[in-house]
């Protein structure tokens, strides 16, 4: 089962490796990572989606609880979250008609438009990752030239916030 | 500020500026071994004998790679250590400067935290925090790496008081309501054990767990790394469980219905056969890091809890017990199987060991280094006291236990020190020998001398048909003679007359010993269990 946890760590050098470290030491394949800053200056939230069963995932929240640098870890129950990742997508365009064809595609699938060369086009795609997948997939057979994607965002829905224990606010 | 009495280190060119500053330095010794792997077990042995932080010091690149074994060796068994090297100066990190290392990548695996300064305005609560995490917890290595400029840099010197480590959580008692389920399992039980960790020793809960053991009537099987928590000459001691444990210890788990585990970590050396472990027993266990909860084995009452606090409050609520029937039991098996030589009409491992003990009123301190030595050393001598038996357990690092043992010396001047070596692993760190005369460190050596890595060989003949592949060692010095090219003092013992009075002489001489005891080159240790086995499936019991 995929699980999505999420970490508050400090920006000190280093972090992301600890991290990202202690993941492949402990033989825990991460599918996906995104890290960002927070509202709070000097704390900033990484997303990790691992692969794993129920005692996989609480050993990694117990080993991740150990670093120093990691101040709040939370598993995010995917019926209680949103997550979102995002793709940019260059295309090749070989006709006007393939061009239409492409520009439809985008209307459906609520995606944009951000760049028209002479011979592509840049799709920038916002959605759940099946949603990112079929998009990729339809768009194969257009000839894909390059893809890069985010790992997963996600935020617990309601008043529910992953944030810092009260002592740690000046 | 943290009290530090002694360093262990060897300098180099970006450390120089710290040890130009201990030039003056008249409160801090530093004893300069020979080789900076020696300065870290020395660190960890000064640490594990007196639960204080041990310090090492060494410079960027090659000096901080060679602390690494010793940093590894501390982290697996939880020895609080400070590990301070220095770096290239900053504007050079990253650029294949000379003598540089990452370190701080190199180490993160290994230790519990690890710091690189770069502002020598930080470098102040950066060791405080240091000593803090070290010690603190469950405790472990951690290492400040300072580029050279940074420990040129002038700035106005402030120890902060207070720390503030918000990722950093600390635990106290356990649970109320788990002690209390604990206490109902343990009156309930009628063939209870414990298994008594490192953790023990470390959180100092060996008086608790005596009250504990003795109002409820439970024998105590210690890991490797929980020998000395409890007498082992003590009625309800069951000695050491797992691969090379007693058999009544092993026969004791198997048959339990109440396993009670206090700080160890399930290690595969003790458990054996995940599946065939403990299997009619549920499973208490308490330990100050939850990450060690259900990591290896399943548990029915996981406690999370400093085992001082949490045994203080369980021995207020456990009521005494009648365990008799189950000690009866437990008794036969102690006759009926007991740790013996397989060559015992020669000089055999038993035989140094109970002469050791007699000749120190088993008072000494054992340190060891890795392999049948060490698995003999923890079964023949009669451990009474807590940090008296000082091993590699988790990391089981050859050529640990001779630079441990001058740590250990230089913090227990007063004591019987011993390194048991093999004839493998002493020369591992055998340049220490210098350290060791210099700055009389008078600890005695005593090598059981097979002529093999004698551990390896023992796996060859059980489970690779005696294809002794790479273990015979051919090419050994004589022991004698190079202790006394270092100014000490050495003895060749070949027969069982010869042992005690050179055993006697040893600890009657002021400077450091060495005894060369020639043993039966192909004594194995018994019993054992083979690797992924029950742990009741012991060769060599019994006959
Ligand atoms: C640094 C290191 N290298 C290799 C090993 C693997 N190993 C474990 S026990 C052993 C043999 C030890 O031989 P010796 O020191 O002569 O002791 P004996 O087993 O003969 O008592 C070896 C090579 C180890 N534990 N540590």
């Amino acid at each position: 089962m995929k699980h999505t946890i999420a970490i508050l760590v400090t920006d000190s050098p280093g972090v992301l490796a600890k991290i990202a470290g202690l993941f492949s030491r402990r033989g825990y394949n991460i599918e996906s990572l995104a890290v960002g800053h927070t509202e709070t200056k000097g704390i900033s939230r990484m997303t990790i989606v691992v692969e794993g069963d129920d005692r996989a995932l609480e050993q990694i929240k117990k080993q991740l609880n150990k670093l120093i640098d990691a101040i709040k870890v939370a598993d995010l129950d995917p019926y209680n979250s949103v997550g979102r990742e995002l793709a940019l997508i260059k295309v090749k365009v070989d006709s006007p008609q393939h061009r239409a064809d492409m520009i439809q595609l985008v209307d459906v699938f609520r995606a944009k438009i951000l760049d028209i060369g002479d011979q592509s086009l840049i799709i920038e795609i916002t959605g759940r990752q099946d949603k990112v997948d079929a998009m990729i997939g339809l768009l194969s057979q257009f000839g894909i030239k390059e893809v890069v994607r985010t790992g997963k965002v996600t935020l617990a829905r309601g008043l529910k916030v992953v944030s810092l224990p009260k002592k740690a606010k000046r | 500020m943290e009290n530090v009495e002694v360093l262990f280190g060897y300098p180099g060119g970006t450390i120089m500026p710290f040890y130009d500053a201990l030039y003056d330095e008249k409160d801090i010794k530093h004893i300069l071994t020979r080789h900076e792997q020696g300065a870290a077990h020395a660190a960890d042995g000064y640490a594990r004998s007196t639960g204080k932080v041990g310090v090492c010091v060494a410079t960027s690149g090659p000096g901080a790679t060679n602390l690494v074994s010793g940093i590894a060796t501390a982290s697996m068994d939880s020895v609080p250590m400070v590990a301070i090297t220095g770096q290239v100066p900053t504007k050079l990190i990253g650029t294949d400067a000379f003598q540089e290392a990452d370190i701080t990548g190199i180490t993160a695996p290994i230790t519990k935290h690890n710091y690189l300064v770069k502002d020598v305005n930080d470098l102040a609560h950066t060791v405080k925090e240091a000593f803090y995490i070290a010690r603190t917890g469950r405790p472990g290595p951690v290492l400040i790496d300072i580029p050279k400029d940074v420990l040129v840099s002038e700035t106005e010197f402030h120890y902060p008081k207070n720390i503030r480590l918000v990722g950093y959580k600390q635990v106290h008692t356990g649970h109320a309501s788990q002690i209390s389920m604990a206490a109902t399992e343990i009156a309930r039980a009628k063939k209870p054990v414990i298994i008594a960790g490192g953790g023990m020793q470390i959180a100092c809960a060996c008086a608790e767990l005596r009250e504990l053991v003795e109002k409820a009537q439970i024998p105590v099987a210690t890991t490797l790394m929980g020998i000395g928590c409890f007498p082992e000459d003590h009625a309800l001691s069951l000695g050491m469980v797992g691969m090379h444990g007693t058999a009544y210890a092993n026969y004791a788990i198997c048959e339990t219905d109440l396993l009670i585990s206090l700080g160890t970590k399930f290690s595969d050396r003790v458990t054996g056969k995940i599946a065939e472990f403990a299997p009619n027993a549920k499973i208490i266990h308490i330990d100050i890091d939850p990450a060690e909860i259900g990591k290896n084995v399943r548990v029915d009452v996981p406690i999370v809890g400093h085992l001082k606090e949490t045994l203080t409050e369980l021995n207020k609520v456990i009521a005494p017990g009648d365990t008799s029937q189950w000690l009866k039991t437990i008794a036969s098996w102690k006759e009926k199987f007991p740790l013996h030589s397989t060559n015992p009409d020669m000089l055999n491992p038993q035989h140094i060991m109970e002469a050791i003990y007699k000749a120190t009123n088993g008072e000494a301190i054992i340190v060891t280094e890795v392999g049948q030595n060490q698995m003999w050393a923890a079964q023949y001598y009669t451990y009474t006291k807590p940090r008296s038996f000082i091993t590699s357990g988790g990391l089981g690092t050859m050529g640990y236990g001779f630079p441990a043992s001058l740590g250990v010396k230089y913090a227990h001047p007063d004591k019987h020190v011993f390194d048991i070596a093999g004839d493998g692993s002493i020369q591992m760190n055998i340049q220490e020998l210098a350290t060791a005369a210099y700055n009389d460190l008078d600890v005695n050596i005593v090598i059981m001398n097979n002529g093999y890595l004698g551990m390896v060989r023992q796996w060859q003949e059980m489970f690779y048909d005696k294809r002794y592949a790479a273990t015979p060692l051919k090419g050994n010095p004589d022991f004698v003679k190079l202790i006394e090219a270092y100014g000490g003092v050495g003895a060749r013992v070949t027969k069982q007359e010869e042992l005690f009075p050179a055993i006697k002489k040893a600890i009657n001489t002021d400077n450091v010993c060495l005894i060369d005891c020639v043993i039966p080159p192909e004594e194995n240790v018994y019993p054992m269990v083979a690797p992924g086995a029950c742990i009741s499936n012991m060769f060599g019991v019994g006959q």
